[in-house]
């Protein structure tokens, strides 16, 4: 198996170079090829096994132990370990040994319980039964038996095992209906042909008995090409060869649909099946935070690394005289007066590295671990995101990304079954100006709908009734929907009260719902047959009408045609398409009224088609029939030739009216959208469907609105011109206000800007991508990069999943590096939602691929809102003071460092990191521009981290020389007693330990009980401990040097004083910054926080938090701030700049005064209310 | 592929405040109406706090003597001369001459003081063995190792106490002596040398072996002092329940001090006539020079202090808290003004 994908490997990559490098021979059935054929060498296939995790059960500790350590603090933390083990050091090994076998510990329990969900799901999968075919018999087996060359055979709605090559179908011209939902995200059905010379062979037996090979190229992820061919030998003959397309292929994951049965032999199995290949394997992901976790701990290491080495060296410069270096009262041991110099020094500096490791926190990582962990469960518990439909709620795959949630810059949805329920309803028809509804039809009677459109009168004259039956044929007649063959014969045939029995089936989901929409006007399409289409008619007649010709939808005409012949023998033709390939030929009829409808049926987000007719008389149909012939057995230009013909009929056509379709957006999808975009996220719809479909879809969520003036990047413009001139004429619009853009960028709502919307296409795309001959490609991807970041919305169609999962990638590693999100559905966005920063898998229709490789699931789209706006805010903002907090409170820890970081002080910072709500659920969700606050990993730049340091580092030397001086020359106790250096140290400690958590009181915004009796109970846990620890001569312990130390020092005045004192100091200057900061420059959600209530917010919160630091004119009088001036200088330059826009109207001036001078700063509920 | 079976059944979530992340809670804000107040409030309360320490602390006397023996400066150099390069050094004895115009307040404090001793030293201050000093008999035959190189004799005997602290001990001893009128004789004052340790640390954390045949030094048989000891360890004091490792003045020199300029508690004068302090008159400290400080360029001191309910003389903290208070009033006053402003402004703005 492993050779056979090292060849894959090899050939894929060789792939671009030539086209058939490599070939696999199958043996139909496992049945050797009569003699004389050409002789094959045998290759070895994988089996049919799917394999998604990451460990087994034997390389599961060495893996994931190798895995762990390839972090950097978790081999920083072993190298320490070893350290310690080796050389003498201050501290035992166990200090550090100890949390970091316990950080193993917990993470290798985490992952290998996650594997083994992977294992059970992979199990699941493998092991369920596939039909197949053994000398001539049905035989069932588990999916992972499955090998290449066996013959499968698969039912109605069951999906396909592996790839296959079709056989034969049990339908008599040898198709078979296929859907690949949840492959490309396609739910249209599409038709595959089973190879000519087997579609004969219906039973078992006859399968059986089948004698060919298949000769086909390598497995390739490319989901729509194949190239292969199939000998089929027969008794006498010459074996017959035939080529294999795509169109004969059954991909693995595809479903099929409407066909009873088929029989297929298995060419690709297991990973190498297309959809396999089209996977991405699961990288471990980084959250921001994290990156910037390890950042920060660079820096603490390269402090770390300096202070050893001036350590080292001032010791020795502090030894070089003798009587310090081996003063009468401390002399060395023989050993170590021999040891090298060089050496001596090397281990000095290893047991300082060791001595001031605590100042990297290993628990930080166990903490953070188990804050995301449990955090998770916050999402799970979430009980706005449970969905009552479908009985679920999200799912957290990964819990390491929660924080990540609120930083997302860039979203990345699919559209089908994401942004849109993927349920065509006809809404409406607009026949002559008439507007027609179906919904309010009463006894089969059409009532026009009065809204907007001037009625010429309510009752349609004859000619008007004559056009509006016309148009209801039309809409019966023009379609390629087929009707699904019920049992019984007569299904079909009952009448249209007794409800619609047919269903029906086609390539468009847009032309099911049209002709179940006209069914529900009147006008019921039954059949086809022997190329007559039978209609029901008002009147419950049928009507037969012939069929003769159709012109069938192709994507560049945008229309379609049929040409039928009454019973009455009069010949029209059908035509039906988008309304910009329509008009241009229409001849007749009320064209403006209908563009109107149709404009404005667009903007709302319906899908809107045409319809037009012309009548022919037979000499010109019998014109048309020779164009159509010639055009149709021509050689060469095939297609050329039938566009030509096609466009030559189609022409002078009558306007009869126009359909609008919707495509049901999920529930509050646009409310969704709006406050994303709002929220400062620029949300992209990648989407495999077609332009027009996506486009209204767009308009529909409010991606695109009425002034969005789009800009179209696809294959039909290029051919036009060159990309690069496209690309050139594009990024010109788009710049041209560039100079305003990249202010009004912030605000993104002001409504005077012009936005722009991007569209572009997957030809399009690929075309940008490819590398060209000199290598320069990146030119016209920073070009087009640069024209997506200055549109406010985009939308990529016709994208394969690979194609997706390469914007994202393009996105996620320009210059920027924003974070980037992928949300869908289907299994064509597994591979988007594993290359985005954070995937979410929306629990869908179309099985759950998406939501089980996701990192989190959530059932419906809406649910973004929260998670993003409610849930990624406060995970970042537990999050990141978590982090700074631990580089704060290690700073100055070599006391007595690994109780102290583990016990006394994690966890009030873990419950207030798993409780922390700075700010109300309900005033985030009203207010997305708060999230503006904390995007680009606001709160862990630079800035922050080094006033985190400096802050840690002034309360280290309060500490120090507080109790230095306290302790110098002199007793503190009124017996005149001397206290020791370990009363020296736990006075520091115990100083420390009250500053580090009553600053954690100070951060701390949400009071619950639990913080509460967290913060304090630490507290109190720390002086019990300290009492019990020091009150007992520990048996086990073989030092006592902390035997009533800590009892001593409290019964101390002095002590308590310089407690009370130091603690003081080290806080003031915090909650000085704290104060002034938020008079001076608040933050937005600052100022949402002050008023306690969200009212006059709604207006301020179009501005950016840059902007809102309203009052520039106090830097300079603030002599306080002396630390602040770090504040860079371009935040007072942007103040300066938002003093001019900020104007909130006088109306809301009043109440605001109010709420920001009143003491108290929790408005109630009530008046919210009454405010908003 | 398609995924079959979930993993996790779906259960609806409860809906308790908990889960749902809505527990009751108090949400306070440092906003500067809340700050003010308390700025001005500690800092009135820190500024009463440090006058009071402050004159409390300025209340106490000290008397220090420096008799290292710096050449001329006092009878002492004698002694450190002759001391000079020699290990151990001879035994020695010389005085401190003093005078007290008034009386000295009581109690009195018999303090030692050394200076430049690193007493802080990891390698010092780790090499004891806390179990050979509590009493355990199997530590006291073998010491840990990080007693070394105090760990064996050269005899290969077991050091007990072993370790660096122990074979450091300070071994210089005073008596004070008072001549009430000018001429007359000098009376010895009686210095109080028990409680001088802390009584845990001398009631529980140092005990001695078990007696053997009621015999302290049998118990203590086939153990070595520490070289730099003239006396075994039994022999400390002829107080039986001040000798051994329960030695009040070994007790006092096993705490070790946090800083390399340390003072040690010697003595208390609270007996006889001297309960209430000092009386005025000539004094005179005899001191046994025997500890060698100038090989590291330390010095040694004595000093008389008196003590208050907060300890010693010590400035520092009364000063720090006026400091700290008064910067609590100014930047209150600061943030006053900026608030104030801010208010104005922010009244304009919105008008």
């Amino acid at each position: 198996m492993d050779c056979s994908l090292v060849r894959t490997l090899v050939h894929r990559y060789c792939a671009g170079e030539e086209n058939w490098v490599d070939s696999r021979t199958i043996y139909v059935g496992h049945r050797e090829p009569p003699p004389g054929a050409e002789a094959y060498i045998p290759q070895r296939y994988p089996d049919n096994r799917i394999v998604s995790s990451k460990y087994t059960f034997w390389n599961f500790i060495p893996k994931n132990l190798f895995e762990q350590f390839r972090r950097v603090a978790n081999f920083y933390f072993l190298i320490i370990f070893l350290v310690q083990l080796i050389i003498d050091t201050p501290t035992s090994p166990v200090t550090s040994g100890l949390p970091l076998f316990f950080v193993i510990t917990v993470t290798a329990i985490k992952q290998g319980y996650e594997d083994w969900l992977r294992h059970k799901a992979d199990n699941a999968m493998n092991q369920c039964p596939v039909h197949f075919i053994q000398h001539g018999k049905l035989v069932r087996k588990q999916s992972r038996k499955l090998r290449v060359g066996d013959i499968v055979m698969v039912k109605e709605d069951e999906t396909f095992p592996c790839d296959l090559i079709f056989l034969s179908s049990n339908r008599g011209d040898g198709t078979c209906h296929v859907t690949t939902a949840s492959l490309d995200g396609e739910s249209s059905h599409k038709t595959h042909y089973a190879v000519q010379d087997t579609k004969g062979f219906h039973t078992e037996e006859d399968i059986g008995g089948l004698h060919a090979t298949i000769e086909c190229e390598q497995p390739q992820p490319d989901l729509y090409k194949f190239v292969g061919r199939i000998n089929v030998y027969s008794d006498l003959n010459d074996p017959v060869v035939r080529p294999l397309g795509s169109e004969n292929l059954l991909l693995r994951g595809a479903t099929l649909k409407n066909t009873e049965k088929i029989f297929g032999v298995a060419i690709y199995t297991g990973m190498e099946t297309k959809m396999a290949l089209n996977y991405q394997s699961k990288s471990q992901k980084r959250s921001a935070v994290e990156k910037s976790m390890n950042a920060f701990l660079i820096v603490y290491l390269c402090i770390l690394i300096s202070k050893a080495l001036i350590n080292t060296v001032l010791k020795y410069v502090w030894q070089s005289e003798p009587f310090r270096d081996e003063p009468w009262y401390n002399q060395k041991t023989e050993s170590e007066r021999q040891r090298n110099l060089f050496l001596r020094a090397f281990t000095d500096f290893l047991a300082f590295m060791v001595l001031f490791n605590y100042i990297i926190p290993v628990s930080m990582y166990v903490t953070v671990e188990m804050q995301k962990f449990l955090g998770s469960y916050f999402i799970t518990w979430d009980e706005d995101m449970f969905d009552e439909e479908t009985g679920e709620g999200p799912l957290v795959n990964t819990s390491d990304l929660n924080e990540e949630l609120g930083q997302v810059e860039y979203i990345f949805t699919d559209k089908t079954g994401t942004l849109t329920e993927n349920n065509m309803e006809f809404k409406e028809c607009c026949i002559e100006g008439h507007v027609y509804v179906p919904h309010v039809i009463c006894n089969g009677q059409v009532l026009p709908e009065s809204s907007g459109i001037d009625m010429i009168d309510s009752s349609p004259s004859v000619n008007g009734r004559e056009r509006e039956e016309l148009f209801f044929r039309a809409l019966c007649l023009c379609h390629t929907v087929q009707v699904k063959d019920n049992d019984s014969v007569d299904g079909p045939r009952k009448s249209p009260d007794g409800g619609t029995s047919c269903v029906y089936i086609s390539s468009s989901p847009d032309e099911v719902a049209l002709v179940e929409g006209v069914q529900r006007l009147g006008f019921t399409y039954l059949r086809l047959k022997d190329s007559y289409m039978e209609l029901l008619n008002r009147e419950n007649h049928v009507e037969r009408f012939e069929l003769l010709e159709i012109l069938s939808f192709d994507s560049v005409r945008r229309r379609m045609s049929v040409i039928v012949k009454s019973a009455t023998g009069e010949i029209y033709l059908f035509c039906k398409g988008a309304d910009s390939s329509i008009f241009p030929r229409v001849i007749e009829g009320k064209v403006d009224q209908i563009r109107a409808r149709v404009e404005r049926n667009a903007v709302e987000g319906l899908r809107t088609l045409c319809v037009a007719y012309k009548r022919l008389i037979q000499e010109e149909y019998e014109g048309i029939c020779k164009l159509l012939q010639a055009a149709k057995v021509a050689l060469q230009d095939r297609e050329k030739k039938l566009a030509e013909a096609y466009e030559q009929i189609e022409k002078d056509l009558i306007l009869l009216g126009a359909t609008a379709v919707e495509d049901r957006l999920q529930e509050k999808a646009a409310d969704t959208i709006e406050a994303l975009q709002k929220a400062g996220i620029k949300v992209w719809v990648l989407t495999g469907d077609k332009m027009e479909t996506a486009a209204a879809t767009c308009y529909a969520c409010k991606l695109f609105r009425r002034n969005t003036q789009l800009l179209e990047l696809t294959t039909k413009r290029i051919e036009e011109q060159s990309l690069h001139d496209v690309l050139f004429e594009l990024s010109k619009t788009v710049l041209r206000h560039s100079g305003s853009l990249t202010r009004d960028n912030f605000s993104g709502l002001s409504a005077d800007m012009q936005d722009y919307g991007l569209i572009i296409d997957g030809a399009a795309l690929s075309l940008i991508m490819k590398p060209r001959e000199d290598g320069s490609s990146s030119n016209y991807r920073e070009l087009f990069l640069e024209i997506c970041r200055s549109c406010s919305a985009v939308l990529c169609c016709r994208m394969a999943p690979l194609q997706k999962a390469q914007i994202v990638k393009l996105i996620k590693f320009s210059k920027e590096h924003p974070i980037t999100l992928a949300v869908g559905d289907g299994a064509n966005d597994v591979s988007m939602i594993l290359e985005a920063h954070v995937g979410i898998g929306v629990i869908g229709k179309e099985g759950r691929q998406a939501a089980r490789n996701s990192d989190y699931a959530i059932p419906k789209f809406k649910h973004l809102k929260k998670m993003l706006l409610v849930h990624g805010h406060f995970y970042y903002i537990r999050i990141s003071e978590l982090v700074q907090y631990f580089f704060y409170k290690t700073l100055y820890d070599t006391a007595y460092l690994t109780l102290y970081n583990i016990s006394f002080t994690s966890l009030p910072i873990l419950l207030y990191s798993l409780m922390e709500q700075h700010i109300g659920i309900d005033v985030l969700k009203r207010d997305p521009t708060l999230y503006r606050d904390v995007a680009k990993n606001a709160l862990l730049r630079w800035r922050v981290f080094i006033y985190w340091t400096l802050l840690g580092l002034f309360d280290a030397l309060v500490f120090f020389f507080g109790a230095y001086f306290m302790f110098e020359n002199t007793t503190v106790t009124s017996n005149g007693q001397i206290f020791g250096n370990w009363t020296f140290g736990t006075l520091v400690f115990t100083v420390m330990v009250f500053t580090v958590t009553l600053k954690l009181a100070l951060d701390t915004h949400y009071w619950t009980w639990i913080n509460h009796f967290v913060i304090w109970g630490s507290l109190l846990f720390y002086v019990v401990f300290s009492l019990l620890w020091g009150g007992v001569i520990w048996p086990f312990l073989n030092y006592q040097r902390m035997y009533y130390v800590f009892i001593q020092m409290l019964s101390s005045g002095p002590a308590w004083l310089a407690i009370v004192l130091l603690v003081t100091i080290s806080l003031l200057p915090d909650v000085l910054k704290k104060v002034l900061c938020r008079q001076l420059w608040p933050t937005a959600t600052e100022r949402v926080q002050q008023n306690g209530c969200a009212q006059p917010r709604d207006r301020d919160s179009e501005f950016t938090p840059l902007a809102s630091l309203q009052s520039p004119g106090y830097q300079s009088t603030c002599p306080s701030a002396a630390w602040y001036s770090s504040r860079s200088q371009q935040v007072t330059l942007a103040a300066w700049k938002g003093k001019v826009s900020v104007e909130p109207p006088p109306a809301l001036s009043g109440s605001r005064h109010h709420c920001s001078s009143s003491p108290s700063h929790s408005c109630p509920g009530s008046r919210v209310q009454l405010l908003v | 592929m398609t995924w079959s079976a979930t993993a996790r059944g779906a259960h609806q979530p409860d809906n308790t405040a908990f889960t749902q992340q809505r527990l009751p809670a108090w949400q306070p804000l440092l906003s500067a109406s809340i700050a003010l107040p308390l700025f001005f409030c500690a800092g009135l309360a820190f500024i009463g706090l440090g006058l009071g320490l402050y004159y409390s602390s300025n209340g106490i006397k000290e008397l220090e003597y420096d008799y290292t023996g710096d050449s001329g400066t006092g009878n002492c150099s004698v002694c450190a001369a002759a001391g000079q390069g020699r290990a151990p050094p001879p035994p020695c004895s010389c005085a401190w001459y003093f005078s007290l115009p008034e009386l000295f307040q009581g109690p009195v404090y018999l303090y030692y003081e050394l200076t430049n001793f690193y007493q802080n030293n990891r390698r010092y201050s780790v090499s004891r063995d806390d179990a050979q000093l509590s009493g355990l008999p199997s530590a006291l035959r073998h010491p840990v190792n990080e007693c070394a190189p105090y760990q064996f004799s050269a005899a290969g005997l077991p050091i007990a106490p072993c370790g660096a602290i122990a074979n450091s001990l300070f071994n210089d001893s005073f008596s004070l002596w008072h001549q009430r009128l000018p001429g007359g004789l000098y009376v010895e004052v009686p210095l109080d040398r028990s409680g001088i340790a802390w009584w845990t640390d001398y009631h529980v954390k140092f005990r001695n072996p078990p007696l053997v045949n009621g015999s302290l030094a049998l118990a203590f048989q086939g153990t070595a002092p520490p070289p730099n000891w003239r006396r075994p360890v039994y022999e400390l004091s002829p107080d039986p329940n001040n000798t051994g490792f329960i030695n009040q003045d070994f007790v006092v020199w096993m705490r070790t001090a946090a800083l390399p300029t340390f003072r040690k508690l010697y003595a208390r004068i609270r007996q006889g006539n001297y309960s209430a302090g000092l009386p005025r008159g000539a004094y005179r400290v005899n001191i046994t020079y025997n500890y060698p400080v100038r090989a590291f360029g330390g010095h040694k001191l004595l000093i008389f202090s008196s003590i208050s309910w907060m300890g010693g003389k010590n400035p520092f903290l009364g000063i720090a808290y006026l400091v700290v208070g008064s910067l609590c009033i100014l930047t209150g006053f600061v943030m006053l003004i900026v608030y104030i402003r801010y208010q104005d402004q922010d009244d304009d703005y919105e008008e």
